[in-house]
């Protein structure tokens, strides 16, 4: 293998991830989001779970690195519950 | 497990959480480790290098059964802009005669050895458990609840983080300020045990840390690259506020960063194994709740807003060690949970934790000079590129060369502002 730019997809399909399906462990109200001026989780997201779509914030916890960047930077309270997967689901690291 | 009692109840097998666990079973205690993760280590992330000094603490020679990466021996500051680098590389095998200094980590591996020491010394470790909510009966808190079961304990420590939901339910702190944090990007990327030490210069067990400025688009915040046995831990830490507020994603900056030819020519030829990311606490002892206990609960670790950022030296996992440690020695000592707080403060003054934040405390104001993370870095180099240029024409006069280099990039009216903020700083 040789290093390249990686994509957000190819980033994270290096994780190993259990997604909880059905049941997301982070809540966000789309239309809070459509209100916000900053919307600063577009950008700062390490796992790019929040984009754009339609003019609208749309929400994938499927790849969530569960870091916490989203809930300390939401301004207007778009994240409206923000909790850890429940046990055994998540991102599991092997070498960081 | 429900109707047993423990002394202690530690949420979170970190680096804090695991040398609490692993002095209080050590004396004696019954102490329950409780650990989010499928094993400790697979929540967490960090850039990746410990001050030893804090396991010995612990412990000596504890850190000689550690799963340590590379003993650091070369500590590197990289200037980058867009064209080149300039590195300031210094070599230094000798710090810490008897005991290393400082070893790179990998936290997946030294998490759950680290744990495991704890259930050596008999603590109770159960991975793969959340927790939910503390248990508050009369203003104290006396346990914890996951799921529908209920566990007690005449202490908890919270353990659980940067994030630290316990420490806010509990009601001792808000949430994290966006100010207070850094956001962290990492790549690890495989390449062979030879040729890191080709590389970086260093013998087979040995290796370097680098920070990097000038590879943020001028957010405040810098790079990392440490060496791990066979794999290179290569990052960014970002103000998430200042992140925030500009329009490309941190992805897309740390991958420019990761492609940057200077960088390229150490990671050519390796494999991207995993990516990961983690808040950081990022403004040091200011950033520190005045409140870390109540009764029946004290908060260590990262979830304590404990860190260390002087922009070469960046420690987190060696004070979660010392606060971990300074928890355990306080319920150790304490004849009723009412008086473990107290002691806690007490112990982290004795473990000389408080005087090394506040030796920093302010520190973090000089990221706030925003030519820091692009101008400055730029000076550096454009100035390298006038003194080792050499094209045949007549060459400028050394000073004049240098000024305009210098003018270029920055006024010298804020270059004086820089300074002294700078000074005042330090």
């Amino acid at each position: 293998m040789t290093i390249k730019r990686l994509s957000p997809e190819d980033l994270l399909a290096l994780d190993r991830f259990e997604v909880d399906e059905g049941n997301p462990h982070i809540l966000v109200d789309k239309a809070i989001c459509a209100t916000c001026k900053g919307r600063a989780c577009l950008v700062a997201c390490p796992a790019r779970c929040y984009r754009l779509k339609d003019g609208e914030v749309s929400f994938e916890y499927a790849g969530c690195l569960e870091c916490g960047t989203c809930r300390v930077l939401c301004s207007d309270g778009g994240v409206t519950r923000w909790t850890y997967p429940r046990a055994s689901f998540g991102v599991s690291f092997r070498c960081s | 497990m429900s109707d047993d009692k423990f002394d202690a109840i530690v949420v979170g097998a970190g680096p804090a959480g695991s040398a609490c666990a692993y002095t209080l079973a050590k004396e004696g205690r019954s102490v329950l480790l409780l650990e989010r993760g499928n094993s400790a280590g697979a929540k967490n992330v960090s850039g990746g290098r410990l001050y030893t000094y804090a396991l010995e603490l612990v412990e000596p020679g504890l850190y000689e059964r550690a799963p340590l990466q590379r003993k650091i021996v070369r500590e590197q500051v990289m200037l980058l802009n867009e064209r080149g680098a300039t590195t300031v590389d210094y070599f230094d095998p000798s710090f810490g005669a008897d005991v290393p200094q400082s070893y790179s980590v990998i936290r997946a591996d030294l998490d759950e050895w680290f744990a495991g020491e704890a259930e050596a010394q008999g603590a109770m470790v159960a991975p793969g458990i959340l927790v939910d909510d503390l248990i508050e009966e009369g203003g104290r808190i006396v346990g914890i609840r996951t799921g529908d079961d209920e566990m007690r304990a005449d202490v908890v420590v919270a353990a659980d983080g940067v994030n630290s939901l316990l420490g806010q339910k509990a009601g001792l702190f808000p949430d994290a300020k966006p100010q207070a944090v850094g956001v962290g990007v990492k790549e690890t990327i495989e390449l062979p045990d030879d040729v890191i030490s080709a590389r970086f210069g260093v013998k087979d067990d040995e290796g370097a840390a680098r920070v990097a400025i000038g590879c943020t688009e001028g957010i405040s915040g810098g790079g990392f690259l440490y060496t791990n046995k066979s794999s290179l831990s290569l990052g960014i830490v970002f103000n998430p506020q200042q992140a925030g507020r500009q329009q490309r994603h941190i992805q897309d900056i740390f991958q420019d960063f990761k492609m940057h030819p200077a960088i390229q020519a150490l990671i050519d030829g390796g494999t991207s194994i995993e990516y990961g990311a983690h808040l950081v606490p990022e403004i040091g002892f200011h950033g520190v709740p005045k409140q870390l206990s109540r009764e029946g609960l004290v908060v260590v670790g990262d979830a304590a807003q404990f860190g260390i950022n002087t922009g070469v030296i960046i420690r987190g996992m060696d004070l979660a060690i010392v606060s971990g440690l300074a928890a355990a020695r306080a319920i150790v000592a304490a004849k009723q949970p009412a008086d473990v707080g107290a002691l806690y403060r007490q112990q982290l003054e004795e473990l000389l934790l408080i005087a090394n934040q506040k030796a920093y405390q302010n520190f973090h104001g000089i990221f706030d000079i925003p030519r820091i993370f692009r101008e400055y870095p730029n000076l550096a180099n454009d100035a390298m590129r006038f003194l080792f240029r050499v094209d045949g024409k007549t060459p400028k006069p050394m000073l004049k060369g240098l000024l305009e280099t210098v003018k270029r990039n920055v006024s010298f009216g804020r270059l004086a502002a820089d300074g002294w903020k700078l000074y005042r700083h330090l």
